[in-house]
């Protein structure tokens, strides 16, 4: 990847903070936190990894994108708009009344939403059928799911982990946002996920472990994932911050679940327009 | 299947499936673990490819599910009823229903009779569960026969739609070219004196039940219900308006299920005495089947004498008001 490039998705990346913090502050909702530490890796994928069309947003050869923290919708849908799904200007809509941007992604509502997502631990069950689906039909598509660190506290996504180790199920990579923080404390102090890299391992997945803020690592990660992928199923823990890129906001659970006040937002963008 | 045979609803469930898989290539099936007992092993021999093993984990299952209907598959989920509708709830809730995939469910081993297992494995409540969800179709076939009917409407129906299946023997009371619609009631015996509503295994019994009645002069009108959502608000309105007196029978706790449905309906509609049969606010026991349902009056003498108390009230039927 050149300098040029990744200077490029660089400014995307940063261009999906300043959407967050906005829909945040516009709509007075929604997931603050968890929705800027997954920027960068949705920036990989939206913009650079995943085959996929926004013109043609159910067309069956697309890759398939999960986000099994659906909670962190709003950097989901800054993405999708940024992207070209939908209007960047109907992220105004973000968590109102009769809008397609529901708080939780809705596949029936949102363009571009794979799956409808919200409570927490079955994206990754929905990926491993998807993964299984595309190799029944023999379609060479790749299947990509989120979660949330927290989230791994949930029985089901090791029940899914199991069940695609055992299998070898190709063509799945699972990413986790792993910002260490959830909505009541930190991941550590709540129930430890540590070893964290040895139990995926032990369900069968192979491992990679990148810097979830450095787009290039992440994209090499990928690509290395994408070849590991044809013999089983690969996990990609991106180490993250939550709240990144927002000073008082790094690291905070306060901020899980928290919209900016008027103050906030202007302190914020202020922030965020100086990178 | 000939009528008044004796087949276990599971296994002409499962046989079912063999059939259906037979004319549908897009139907898959899985199962977590309890293949031998819920009878889908036949499918699993028949179709080794299209039989997906998850093992002991339920919640997992209905997600890899929802995720192969995406691919246009017609995923069968089975495994025992209690455990499909709350362990797996949550699954079925936001990933089935909410999202409309077609997902098709077996609740198996549903209501008491589990094999003697107890209060752990008897799904009372499932119907309750599954009545609550939006987008979803519920069905609780009589006998074998209808067993094999709903497994093929539920297969021609875009969307979750949740069959439960019992675990033992029920006589066959259904031709061969027996026929369902979705919301309506299939009217088995015409009667006057009291209406008897039933669903599920129960429906065999509740026929006899009728006959005994007869017998001692009472008619009974016979209303089987094999969908319990939507229910037929017509025919049960019918019944409150024209007769007075419902008694509701079910495999099932009285809280929630057919009875609370046709509850609802009667309260809003077309307010008549109605008395529930089914298990009281309790877990079950370990134990022999036909000594519960008799404990708690669902067997044929049981119903006969409910259905005649009620019959013989005084003041609550139409004419009086």
């Amino acid at each position: 990847m050149d300098d040029k490039a990744l200077y490029k998705l660089n400014s995307i990346a940063q261009q999906l903070r300043r959407l967050i913090i906005e829909t945040a502050h516009s709509a007075r909702a929604g997931h603050t936190g968890g929705s800027l530490s997954e920027v960068e890796i949705l920036t990989a994928l939206y913009f650079s990894f995943l085959n996929i069309d926004p013109e043609h947003p159910d067309w069956e050869d697309r890759d398939r994108f999960i986000l099994s923290k659906g909670h962190a919708s709003l950097g989901y849908y800054a993405a999708l708009a940024q992207r070209g799904y939908f209007p960047i200007e109907e992220l105004e809509t973000f968590d109102r009344e009769d809008s397609a941007l529901q708080a939780h992604p809705d596949m029936h509502k949102c363009k571009g939403v794979d799956f409808s997502t919200g409570s927490l631990g079955q994206g990754l069950s929905i990926g491993v059928g998807i993964a299984l689906g595309a190799l029944k039909k023999n379609k060479r598509i790749r299947t990509i799911v989120l979660l949330g660190d927290g989230e791994c506290q949930e029985g089901q996504v090791w029940e899914a982990a199991m069940f695609a180790g055992s299998n070898h199920i190709p063509k799945l990579i699972a990413i986790v946002d792993y910002n260490k923080v959830q909505l009541s404390n930190r991941v550590d102090e709540n129930i430890s996920l540590e070893p964290f890299a040895f139990k995926w391992e032990a369900f069968g997945w192979n491992v990679l472990s990148v810097d979830g803020h450095d787009i290039a690592e992440l994209l090499s990660a990928l690509s290395r994932a994408d070849h590991l992928s044809e013999q089983g199923p690969v996990v990609v823990i991106a180490n993250t911050i939550k709240g990144k890129g927002v000073s008082f906001m790094e690291g905070k659970f306060e901020w899980h679940g928290k919209a900016p006040n008027d103050q906030e937002y202007i302190e914020a963008l202020k922030e965020l327009n100086l990178r | 299947m000939k009528l008044g045979e004796e087949i276990a609803q599971r296994l002409a469930f499962g046989q079912a499936l063999v059939e259906l898989g037979e004319e549908k290539p897009n139907m898959l099936v899985l199962d977590a673990d309890v293949g031998p007992s819920t009878q889908t092993q036949l499918f699993g021999h028949a179709f080794p490819d299209r039989f997906i093993e998850v093992g002991i984990a339920e919640q997992n299952m209905i997600g890899i599910a929802a995720g192969l209907s995406t691919f246009g598959f017609i995923p069968w989920v089975s495994t025992f009823a209690v455990f499909m509708t709350k362990r797996a709830g949550d699954q079925i809730r936001n990933s089935v229903a909410h999202t409309k995939a077609n997902v098709k469910i077996n609740g198996a081993y549903g209501g008491l009779p589990t094999g003697r297992a107890g209060a752990t494995h008897s799904a009372i409540e499932d119907l309750a569960v599954m009545r609550s969800m939006p987008n979803v179709i519920v069905m609780d076939p009589a006998d074998p026969q209808e067993a094999l009917v709903c497994a093929r409407l539920a297969m021609e129906i875009e969307g979750p739609v949740y069959v439960r299946t019992v675990r033992c023997s029920v006589p066959v009371i259904f031709p061969e070219d027996h026929k369902i619609e979705i919301g309506k009631a299939v009217k088995l015996h015409e009667g006057k004196d009291i209406a008897i509503i039933s669903c599920g295994m129960m429906t065999p019994r509740v026929l006899k039940a009728a006959e005994e009645l007869k017998k001692q002069g009472i008619s009974a009108r016979v209303l089987h219900m094999a969908t319990i959502k939507p229910i037929d608000v017509e025919a049960i309105c019918d019944a409150a308006e024209s007769i007075g007196k419902i008694i509701t029978v079910e495999n099932h706790s009285i809280i929630g299920g057919l009875g609370g449905a046709v509850c609802e309906v009667v309260s809003e509609f077309a307010p008549c005495r109605v008395k529930r049969l089914g298990f009281p606010d309790i877990f079950l026991e370990s134990g022999d089947d036909e000594v519960f349902f008799h404990r708690f009056g669902l067997d044929i003498d049981g119903i006969a004498s409910t259905a005649k108390l009620l019959a013989e009230e005084r003041g609550r039927t139409k004419d009086v008001h």
